[in-house]
């Protein structure tokens, strides 16, 4: 089993070669399908074959690489990491299928999306935090790539400001590594080396260290913070968000897709993988300020997705709402505060993929994504418009859909913060009300978007766009699928991660 | 007689050096162009065969101020970059007209117009003062080593190509070489007034015993100089003109060549001193120097329309990021505070940064240099613009080499950046300014990113301009691939230069005798600031 889950990592980065040197652009597009089906097949029978009742690491194999500062290649999988290898994987392929218009240079398209792919496996199945590290840098350059060569105008500006936001916050990430390297070599049990098994690293003699009042006390209150932005700007959250309305405006439709499905859950894995376990005492002491921070987001966001008049800028700016629920989530140290934002990471992988998708179908058409312009789409095509529906009252977070669950567990677990008492009850109160008012705001903008987009006759320049064809129903037939399913059954996310999270909460829940 | 034997002893390979530079200049002088042609391939014969006498041949026994291991490291890493820079230069000097049609025959032999012949002997020589330098044990050697690998530059940048802004670099040049050595001669005037002696191991063993303002003056005035060499602040400011008046070749070759001498230089000149400069003026000079350094040439960097220039002041950006490993010095001895790993040794992140470097900017020289656009060499963004497209071969080595000037994982410039930086983060117990001067250099690391961008976004973002048409020249094409191989391949699997570099660098210096202080708490209290 460790076999196939390196091969899993591995196996996209052969496609990406196969597909350079593919004889046509039929040939690249048909490696591209095979690859992500076999991966999401290879994904699939890892997931039947992990433990759940055991939970932790499993499938984990270990080398080492670079022998002198104690670096190895080591990769396992979780219950953090396998729900999210199995959105990824099933994500693909869709993407991959979306991508089949691309007609630009598709050999390279498809050799740096498999290439990205590599990447973000990569990421959440590494074990090892410089291997962690070397799999966040490389998902950047594909990406860069991708919207550079294959976005829209302004396309040089967006992919050199996403290049850089990212890299900005790597480097925090590095100063952090440095840093560890120095210091963990006086953890009780590290033999004098430094540690970047990154389950060692959560482990009590490295808590030790870092512990309130401890040797590198004040190493981990910077340590927290520099980590914790590095991913903020991943996932994003305000103030470092700016960089993914344009990074989505300017990016083809499928990237798009992967970049709010899959990307941006790179920050929020990150923190739930690396922030909040490494430096647990600095995670309660500073818990208001991060709380705070997702508030922010969530209203923020949701206010400025309503006052968008480009359709794609209102989707990105309502991942950016979305995303503020799990840095709050996470940041109110409560088990179902906890539970609440992983949940929301799975959901809005798929809603925020399929809303992207329903904008480019459009897009495609209309050339245009003004909301103003558009109108009476359901009339045009009642089909596209069931789905649409579905879709967008998915993301905002109608019961019975995936985007509920998240939101209301993060919601419950933030007024459950009264309870553990770090914080008073009036801050806690605060930010509960601000953020189910986040909920209204979601409601507003997505309502008032779908009126002026759906609702109404339709344009008389809509009779020469071509009909919805067969594999764009079933692209959002999936992911649609999908939301109702993860919305009546949200235990199939809990199922995978609980004793996971038991362990991982222990450490955090406030004593 | 013995002393002169063994001074020989180590010198093999600078002999072999001079005396293939002679063969060359005689072998450019030769009337049929054929053999004429042969200059450049004799040039690395010799070349090679000083590697295979550095390793091989014998070796010196004592009066070396630097351990043997580094010696050899630098003098192989000299003879490895030479070839690389070689392949790269060995169609020069091509775009002199006068010697080009003299060597195709259309015009009738004429020894005064022939350039080759002198062009590799100086190139030869220059190599040959690098590895001089690194054997120095006498502040005369010293200087001479270092004039012997700038004067040579001086010529090769004027006759690099049949253009006046070469020219008038050159002369650039060669005032302000002219001026960086006097102020470092002056420096070393004042090293032998405090001490009475030039002899190195003396002078060491004279400053142990006294603690004298004119030594340290000194030794400032001669790092002050030698920034001349490694193009760090204040001496910086030729470098963009001369590395864009120069044929791309050539600017490789100043990229790295009297760098990598300068540096060697300072580490000879620090070890002077009774400890590693941990505090005091010295210290203060060099954190200053790395700081600037680093900041105006990105800064810098950001605002050039030139890609030659833009790594021009990528180059001078590096120096300062290398001075911050030359600054937290040898490593620690006693372990405790994770020092003492292998990441904490600064000498051996500033030799093998300078290779990373080396190699990642030659690549970028190379593919620079093989792209020609209406007639003369790419220069500017627009001439690079849509490479990708026509050559997708170059744009990719830019590609990696620019990346790895960035520090981007798992490149080779990533690996070294963070032998770099970890090793002043290492040290940080001598002196909190250096967790400062890492935080420098990483806010500096994530501004170079915007303009090494910009080449990657010309090679792949922009229009073809129509008007490029490749060079041709197989060597330089062979070398940008090499790099490129390099720069990825000893990024993923670096491990045994890494090891290289950090086994060379065993400094004698008194305090590595004494057990360093090693503070391993936390980082200092100050950090908290706010």
């Amino acid at each position: 089993m460790p076999t196939l889950l390196n091969l899993m990592i591995f196996t996209p980065l052969i496609g990406a070669l196969l597909c350079l040197v593919a004889p046509s652009k039929q040939a690249a597009k048909s490696i591209a399908l095979v690859v992500s089906v076999v991966t999401l097949a290879m994904s699939l029978v890892l997931a039947a074959q992990y433990d759940y009742h055991a939970g932790g690491v499993q499938f984990e194999s270990a080398m080492m690489w670079i022998k002198g500062i104690n670096v190895e290649y080591r990769t396992g999988m979780d219950g953090l990491s396998l729900p999210l290898i199995v959105l990824t994987t099933a994500l693909s392929v869709l993407v991959v299928a979306a991508s089949w218009n691309i007609e630009k240079m598709t050999k390279a398209f498809m050799a740096l999306y498999l290439f990205l792919y590599t990447g973000m496996l990569g990421v959440f199945l590494s074990l090892d935090m410089v291997l962690f590290y070397v799999f966040f840098e490389v998902s950047l350059l594909p990406m860069y790539f991708l919207i550079g060569i294959w976005g829209g105008p302004r396309k040089e500006y967006a992919a050199i400001k996403f290049f850089l936001y990212t890299l900005a916050g790597s480097i925090c990430l590095l100063v952090v590594m440095l840093g560890l390297y120095h210091i963990t070599p006086n953890a009780a049990d590290s033999g004098g080396k430094p540690i970047w098994n990154m389950m060692t690293l959560q482990s009590d003699s490295v808590h030790a260290l870092f512990a309130k009042g401890g040797t590198y006390w004040v190493f981990a209150q910077w340590a927290f913070w520099l980590t914790l932005v590095a991913f903020l700007i991943k996932l994003p959250a305000v103030p470092f968000h700016t960089w993914l309305p344009d990074a989505h405006v300017e990016a083809p439709t499928p990237i798009s897709m992967i970049l709010a499905g899959v990307l941006l859950k790179m920050g929020g894995y990150a923190m739930m993988r690396i922030t909040w376990p490494f430096f647990p005492d600095s995670a309660r002491l500073f818990w208001v300020c991060v709380a705070t921070l997702g508030v922010i987001a969530i209203i923020y966001g949701a206010l400025c997705a309503m006052a968008q008049s480009d359709w794609k800028k209102l989707v990105a700016y309502s991942s950016v709402s979305h995303m503020g629920y799990v840095t709050l989530g996470l940041a109110v140290l409560t088990r179902t505060g906890f539970d609440g934002a992983y949940f929301q990471m799975i959901a809005h992988g798929i809603t925020s993929a399929m809303m992207f998708f329903m904008v480019g179908v459009v897009y495609e058409r209309a050339h245009h994504r003004e909301i103003d312009r558009l109108g009476g789409i359901w009339l045009k095509w009642p089909g596209y418009g069931g789905w649409s529906l579905l879709c967008f009252f998915a993301g905002m977070g109608l019961p019975g859909l995936c985007g509920f669950i998240g939101e209301i567990m993060v919601l419950l677990g933030t007024f459950e913060a009264v309870g553990h008492g770090a914080g008073h009850t009036t801050i806690v109160y605060t930010l509960g009300v601000l953020a189910a008012f986040g909920v209204v705001l979601t409601a507003g903008y997505i309502l008032w978007m779908f009126q002026r987009v759906y609702m109404g006759l339709p344009k008389p320049d809509y009779d020469h766009y071509e009909p919805v064809n067969t594999r764009e129903y079933a692209i959002m037939t999936v992911l649609g699928v999908l939301a109702l399913v993860f919305g009546i059954v949200p235990m199939i996310v809990f199922h995978a991660t609980g004793v996971t999270f038991n362990h991982l909460f222990a450490m955090l829940a406030v004593q | 007689m013995s002393v002169m034997a063994d001074k020989l002893a180590g010198v093999w390979p600078e002999i072999t050096l001079g005396l293939g530079a002679c063969v060359c200049m005689a072998l450019g002088l030769a009337k049929a162009s054929s053999t004429r042609k042969l200059t450049s391939w004799v040039a690395g014969l010799f070349l090679l065969l000083s590697g295979v006498l550095a390793i091989a041949g014998p070796q010196p026994t004592s009066g070396l101020i630097l351990p043997p291991q580094m010696v050899l490291y630098v003098k192989l890493a000299v003879v490895a970059v030479g070839v690389v820079l070689l392949l790269v230069a060995a169609q020069l000097p091509s775009s002199w007209r006068a010697t080009h049609r003299a060597e195709e025959g259309i015009e009738p032999f004429d020894p005064a117009n022939v350039m080759r012949g002198e062009f590799f002997a100086f190139f030869l020589f220059s190599l040959a003062g690098v590895m001089l330098t690194t054997t120095a044990n006498d502040l005369v050697w010293l200087f001479l080593s270092l004039e012997l690998v700038s004067l040579p530059t001086y010529v090769m940048v004027a006759t690099s190509q049949d253009r006046i802004r070469a020219q008038e670099s050159a002369v650039k040049y060669f005032f302000l070489g002219a001026l960086a050595v006097a102020v470092f001669l002056y420096g070393f005037t004042l090293i032998y007034g405090a001490t009475g002696f030039t002899d190195l191991s003396r002078v060491q063993s004279a400053a142990a015993t006294t603690t004298s303002p004119l030594l340290t003056l000194g030794i400032v005035l001669a790092i002050v100089g030698i920034s001349f060499k490694i193009a760090a602040v204040p001496m910086h400011f030729y470098t963009a003109d001369v590395y864009q008046g120069a044929a791309t070749p050539v600017t490789a070759f100043l990229a790295f060549v009297p760098k990598t001498a300068g540096f060697v230089a300072i580490i000879i000149l620090l070890s002077m001193l009774p400890q590693w400069p941990t505090h005091g003026p010295i210290m203060w000079l060099l954190w200053i120097m790395a700081a600037l350094t680093m900041t105006v040439g990105n800064v810098m960097g950001l605002l050039q329309t030139s890609v030659k220039r833009t790594l021009a002041y990528s180059s001078i950006a590096h120096s300062g990021y290398l001075l911050v490993g030359l600054l937290a010095g040898p490593a620690l001895l006693t372990s405790g505070g994770g020092g003492s790993g292998a990441i904490g040794n600064g000498i051996a992140a500033v030799l093998f940064y300078l290779v990373a470097y080396a190699l990642s900017t030659i690549g970028a020289f190379a593919v620079l240099g093989c792209v020609q656009v209406d007639g003369h060499e790419a220069d500017s963004f627009d001439d690079i613009s849509g490479l990708s497209t026509k050559h997708p071969g170059l744009a990719a080595v830019m590609l990696v080499c620019v990346l790895s000037l960035v520090g981007l994982p798992p490149l080779l410039g990533f690996i070294g950046k963070i032998y770099l930086f970890g090793s002043a983060m290492a040290h940080r117990g001598e002196n909190p300014a250096f967790v400062w001067l890492v935080v420098v250099a990483v806010l500096n690391s994530a501004v170079s990113a915007v303009y090494y961008l910009r080449i990657i976004g010309a090679c792949y973002f922009g229009k073809p301009s129509g008007r490029t048409e490749p060079q041709h020249c197989p060597s330089r094409r062979i070398a940008a691939l090499v790099c490129g191989i390099a720069v990825v391949v000893m990024g993923v699997a670096g491990n045994r230069l890494v090891t290289l570099a950090r086994e060379s660098s065993q400094l004698a210096q008194p305090s590595q005798q004494t057990p360093a202080k090693v503070v391993s708490d936390e980082l200092p209290t100050d950090i908290h600031g706010g």
